[in-house]
């Protein structure tokens, strides 16, 4: 165990989770590496945003989550929040905020509950504008941003957590093919730098076989596979598991393309 | 055939990697702090300015012929140690009438707004107001069962309290308990439950209020003259009775201002950055709570300051609750003190503060949002 703690940043062993008394995702065991991208992809509802709200410690969960090797529930919570930086797929944006206050609000976790930020707190947050190129709309309102502007505000509210894990539920939503690659460009340049280890829910197999060091799909609250992208994006398992005509290509490179195929007869 | 990469993505990471060679030290770290929405020294002294004006207009003004000049030298006289130019009587009247209700009016209207702004931030909802919980109607009911069951003349009181605002106060807190009791049991996460208890407790005890009225309607008058809001007080044991309460409120809610705007993300993302919503919840709910329970036991129910005050606070000077929370208390007792001084000298008797804090905010507070129309999309 020692041994894997030093390269195994997440690790979740057996874990069931969601509200009700059916779980929403049962007994999914994954790892991810420290400093790699872990994309979890699967179909509509498979369970892919309970994955990452089991780790944050949004729902009730069973079994164990590990971070370098320290088990979650040993965390206060504000100790999770300074190791765990979470963005959900539809992140509240009030809308007559500035940029910096949002994104100072990051900053939680380091405060003490009747604490003010300090200038250090403050350059942080300036540091965070600037790698995300949001510098010239610090003082700009929420509710005035485009969305790609609006997308790289929450990565800057995550990313002044400094943690070393990040959790991000489908960060390109509602964003169109240029901007989302410009996110997840800036986003692989961070995770480079920083050798933070980030694990995505991604719905466009493509872009996550392009960014991800590893997949894990999950169907129906389980993992059905897990590894490289192109072991684990095989046009049988998607066939199988979205019930889709797909075909899956493979780039000069080796990176797989996902390409829906529309057969004959279908209309 | 296919480019894993497409030039755009290229020119992505160009950009990306511009943007992180941009020199960061050079930027001095007062750029960010002048992009935050913080109390800045100059709308604090406006408002205090406004509000000691405010305070000395009320002082100046009132019944009795005392002329505001007599009014300022005597003030004048009592800062500086100088000669009293009023009669002992005359003294009194400034002493031990004006000033304690333009005391009682500032800290009713810091209780009330304050109290909104919390409400407000608590339920993520522009409409909150410091009554939704059934403060309000707990006390009008408390308020109107002393009226009706408890006679005059066999009046008990504790000291010098009588038992009208013992009860009011009393009153809130039992229907926010109620309220806070049925929205834990519902067992709900969030807010939504709780907000539907305050409904369904606000209706009950106003059911009951107005069977317990109709029991002896002979008190009708009396009991809707309370609901309308007003400061008859006679002297400073109100103020006194009033102040730990709000006094306590407005520290914790100033505290708690960051912690609001955490809340205004939502109780998923707040937990994710260490915070308990639920905790911060109950903590400020007692607080503005406590503090409407006591504004409304010397006040009766004055509407209207708890969301008009917040929101011209949001409008002017920002949408942080650090700055909305400190503004609206000191706005809101500003606000009901010019609403007091105009209940008590606009006619030869006395109009409701409840119909003057309405009558005079409601323009003026259409009249700001239309002005900040843009602001507000």
């Amino acid at each position: 165990m020692t041994g894997a703690a030093t390269t195994t940043a997440l690790s979740l062993h057996e874990v069931s989770a969601g509200y009700g008394a059916e779980p929403v995702v049962r007994h999914v065991s994954l790892e991810a590496r420290r400093g790699r991208w872990l994309a979890i992809v699967g179909p509509n509802g498979a369970g892919k945003s309970t994955v990452l709200k089991a780790v944050a410690g949004l729902v009730p969960r069973q079994g164990t989550v590990l971070l370098d090797g320290t088990d979650t529930g040993d965390l206060s919570r504000k100790e999770l929040a300074r190791r765990v930086g979470y963005a959900p797929q539809n992140p509240a944006l009030p809308e007559r905020l500035t940029v910096t206050d949002y994104v100072l609000l990051g900053r939680a976790p380091h405060l003490g509950a009747l604490a003010r930020e300090s200038a250090s707190d403050l350059s942080i947050v300036e540091d965070a504008l600037t790698r995300l190129d949001l510098a010239g709309l610090a003082g700009r309102r929420l509710g005035t941003l485009s969305g790609g502007e609006a997308q790289r505000a929450v990565l800057a509210r995550v990313l002044v957590q400094r943690t070393p894990l990040l959790l991000l539920d489908e960060p390109t939503t509602g964003l169109d093919i240029g901007h989302a690659q410009t996110l997840l460009e800036r986003l692989d340049q961070l995770r480079r730098e920083d050798d933070t280890t980030v694990v995505t829910t991604l719905h466009d197999l493509t872009v996550a076989a392009q960014y991800a060091d590893e997949l894990v799909l999950i169907d129906r609250g389980g993992v059905v596979a897990a590894g490289p992208p192109s072991r684990v994006l095989t046009t049988e398992r998607l066939r199988e598991h979205y019930a889709a005509d797909v075909e899956v290509l493979t780039t000069a490179d080796g990176h797989p393309v996902v390409v829906p195929v529309r057969t004959a007869g279908a209309r | 055939m296919l480019r894993p990469r497409s030039r755009r993505a290229t020119a992505a990471t160009q950009r990306a990697t511009a943007a992180t060679q941009r020199d960061t030290a050079a930027e001095p770290p007062s750029r960010a702090a002048a992009n935050t929405t913080r109390l800045t020294p100059l709308a604090v002294v406006v408002a205090v300015v406004v509000l000691v004006g405010v305070a000395l207009l009320g002082m100046l003004i009132g019944p009795g012929e005392l002329a505001g000049n007599r009014v300022l030298a005597e003030i004048l006289a009592q800062l500086t140690g100088g000669v009293s130019p009023l009669s002992e009587s005359e003294a009194a009247v400034v002493w031990q009438l004006r000033m304690p209700r333009v005391l009682l009016a500032a800290l009713v209207g810091a209780a009330l707004a304050g109290a909104g702004a919390a409400f407000q931030g608590v339920f993520r909802n522009p409409l909150a107001d410091p009554y939704l919980l059934g403060a309000g109607a707990g006390a009008g009911m408390a308020a109107t069962a002393v009226m009706v069951f408890v006679p005059a003349v066999t009046a008990w009181s504790f000291g010098p309290v009588g038992p009208l605002p013992l009860a009011a106060f009393a009153g809130a807190l039992l229907g926010v308990g109620l309220s806070w009791g049925l929205g834990r049991s519902t067992g709900g996460a969030g807010t939504a439950g709780l907000l539907l208890a305050g409904v369904a407790v606000t209706a009950f005890l106003t059911a009951v209020q107005t069977f317990v009225q109709q029991l002896n309607t002979e008190t009708l008058k009396q009991v809707y003259t309370w609901t309308l809001g007003g400061l008859n007080i006679t002297g400073w044991t109100d103020v006194w009775l009033v102040l730990p309460y709000v006094g306590l409120a407005a520290l914790v809610l100033v505290a708690a201002a960051r912690l609001l705007d955490l809340l205004t993300l939502g109780d998923a993302e707040a937990s994710s950055l260490g915070v308990r919503p639920g905790r911060i919840r109950l903590v400020v709910l007692a607080a503005a709570s406590l503090a409407t329970a006591a504004a409304v036991s010397v006040s009766g129910l004055i509407g209207f300051v708890g969301i008009v005050v917040p929101h011209l606070v949001r409008l002017l000077a920002g949408a942080s609750y650090r700055v909305i929370v400190p503004l609206s208390l000191l706005g809101g007792a500003a606000f009901v003190i010019a609403a007091d001084l105009v209940a008590r000298t606009i006619m030869p008797g006395e109009l409701p503060l409840g119909v003057v804090t309405a009558f005079a905010g409601a323009p003026f507070f259409a009249l700001v949002l239309r002005t900040n129309r843009e602001r507000l999309s």
